[in-house]
């Protein structure tokens, strides 16, 4: 018997073994679930399949008697909107920010510690003092998410800034770059996918900001939705735009993986 | 040929401890130094000084006769051991690099017929190399070898007045080695440099310039090993120091030859003769 380390499984073994445990929570949920209306038909905690299907073409196909909008779509574009709009811009200020501070020894030494502080403001905590300064509107959830991001992918890119190697830095200075061309020419390209990378990794801090956003002032949005909703317990609705929510992030993140390595072909990627 | 650089009683102290005491060194035009000594002997620190990267503690460091920059620049190209091709770039496009940095200050790169003459001259020096089947693989597909032939090809581009090496060939195969020593001699011959290299293989050091220096430490002290630092030691003369020598004698002579003859000068001289005699 070889090694545990040393046994890895087949490609179609690892497609198998990683749908393992979603059809085990699926199998779980659906024997709870059933269970649960067996006692009580009326109970709204885990609604049976056939309701959720009810729901969902409710809510993504037909459209709303009110306002007559199809739900699922205004939802998921009012809240795409706004968090490409935060994610845009907060990572164009990591970027221009976190360059300069790699860059510039002087811009480091005079900003270094007050962006430290500023990413340790937890976001959420000034999300009053953003509506009151930005309003109800769109404009203070865009700013929650730029809040929440543009910091640590400041912090992010000006760490891998100075991971770039001393060689190159020098040897771009005695091929005559100015500081200006250097940034230009050396640190910008490489710092490119690490934006990507960036990004990737706060997608997840942004749906939360987007999300609480949502939920304490928005008249449309999937957060809006999910809070709304929660007032009739209404399970069947709150569990696929839960699931529908989960795709779209995983959906972007794979998106922005496979543009890092379609666009930045030379990055030596580990795995 | 005129002197290059210059070092007056050069020292070099961080703190308490003393890497480099009195130096003092003279290199004219198109010499090749190479530079061999035990690790911790100041190499390296003789390097990032003629970098512009560390400042002497004492001393004067004069290129061409002025106090050198106190930074990194054209003047000087540097080949490192390793990292210092850019991974982002093409091999075309990393050559390309230190023309795009003198013709474009402010978009950082050459547009046009400016392209196409520094595509021409880049694509050149790559045949030089022996990179040009290579020209567009990024510089990382490259194997060690054909990575610093780029990051010279990089540097000669520049036409610098000093080509600085630090243990270019150092993580080579010893076959490639062999290679990349024809190649630099080749191209010190024919782009008229300067060269200074540093290696910790001593016999590469003698094969190679035609000067050769060793530095080393003159005192010992275990109990405070920090308080000598190291001289140069030895400063030989190599057998191509001849040879560069009598290229050079025989350029001066054939020009004043050339000189004689376009001015007629040798005819007045012989007319004088005859007169005279």
């Amino acid at each position: 018997m070889r090694r545990l380390i040393n046994q890895v499984p087949s490609r179609a073994g690892a497609i198998g073994l990683a749908a393992l445990p979603f059809l085990l929570l699926f199998v779980v949920y659906v024997t709870a679930s059933d269970a649960r209306l067996a006692e009580n038909a009326n109970d709204k905690l885990l609604p049976a399949l056939s309701t959720i299907a009810d729901s969902i073409h409710n809510y993504a196909f037909e459209e709303d008697k009110r306002s007559g909008d199809i739900l699922l779509w205004t939802d998921t574009w009012a809240s795409l909107k706004r968090l490409a709009l935060g994610l845009i811009i907060g990572s164009g200020i990591g970027l221009l920010f976190g360059v300069a501070l790699g860059v510039v020894p002087y811009v480091r030494a005079t900003f270094q510690p007050f962006v430290s502080a500023l990413s340790m403001i937890p976001p959420l905590a000034i999300l009053p003092v953003l509506f009151v300064v930005f309003g109800l509107d769109e404009l203070s959830k865009v700013v929650l998410i730029v809040f929440g991001v543009a910091p640590v992918i400041m912090r992010d890119l000006a760490l891998r800034v100075a991971e770039l190697p001393r060689e190159q830095i020098v040897k771009a200075q005695t091929l005559g770059a100015s500081t200006w061309q250097l940034t230009l020419r050396v640190v910008l390209p490489q710092m490119w996918p690490r934006l990507i990378d960036a990004v990737r990794l706060t997608l997840g801090s942004a749906w939360l900001f987007l999300i609480a956003a949502e939920a304490i002032a928005a008249t449309e949005g999937l957060g809006y939705r999910i809070f709304l909703v929660r007032r009739y317990l209404a399970m069947d609705v709150i569990l696929p735009y839960v699931v529908w929510i989960t795709l779209l992030a995983f959906a972007m993140d794979y998106g922005l993986r496979l543009l890092s390595q379609r666009l930045f072909p030379w990055v030596q990627r580990t795995t | 040929m005129t002197n290059i650089l210059e070092a007056r009683g050069l020292w070099k102290e961080y703190g308490d401890v003393v890497v480099l005491e009195n130096i003092n060194l003279t290199v004219r035009e198109r010499e090749f130094v190479t530079i061999v000594g035990a690790s911790g002997c100041g190499k390296t620190t003789f390097l990032r000084m003629l970098l512009g990267e560390e400042a002497p503690t004492r001393g004067t460091f004069l290129l061409d006769a002025k106090p050198l920059p106190n930074e990194p620049g054209p003047d000087r190209g540097i080949v490192f051991q390793r990292y210092s091709v850019f991974p982002h770039l093409t091999v075309l496009q990393n050559v390309m690099l230190g023309l795009d940095f003198a013709g474009a200050p402010f978009v950082g790169k050459l547009f046009g017929s400016a392209r196409r003459r520094a595509r021409d001259k880049a694509l050149g020096i790559l045949n030089e190399v022996g990179l040009y089947e290579a020209r567009d693989k990024y510089a990382t597909q490259l194997s060690g070898g054909m990575q610093q032939r780029l990051s010279i090809a990089q540097s000669v581009i520049r036409e610098p007045r000093i080509l600085l090496l630090d243990e270019p060939f150092g993580a080579l195969d010893p076959g490639i080695s062999a290679d990349m020593h024809k190649l630099i001699l080749r191209l010190w011959e024919e782009h008229k440099m300067t060269v200074f290299m540093i290696t910790h293989d001593i016999k590469e050091g003698f094969e190679l310039g035609t000067r050769l220096l060793v530095f080393d430490k003159t005192r010992l002290d275990a109990q405070a090993p920090g308080s000598f630092g190291a001289r140069i030691t030895y400063d030989i003369p190599l057998k191509r120091a001849d040879q560069l020598l009598l290229k050079q004698v025989q350029e001066q002579t054939r020009r004043t030859d050339e000189f004689v003859h376009a001015t007629q000068a040798g005819e007045a001289v012989e007319n004088a003769q005859q007169a005279s005699g």
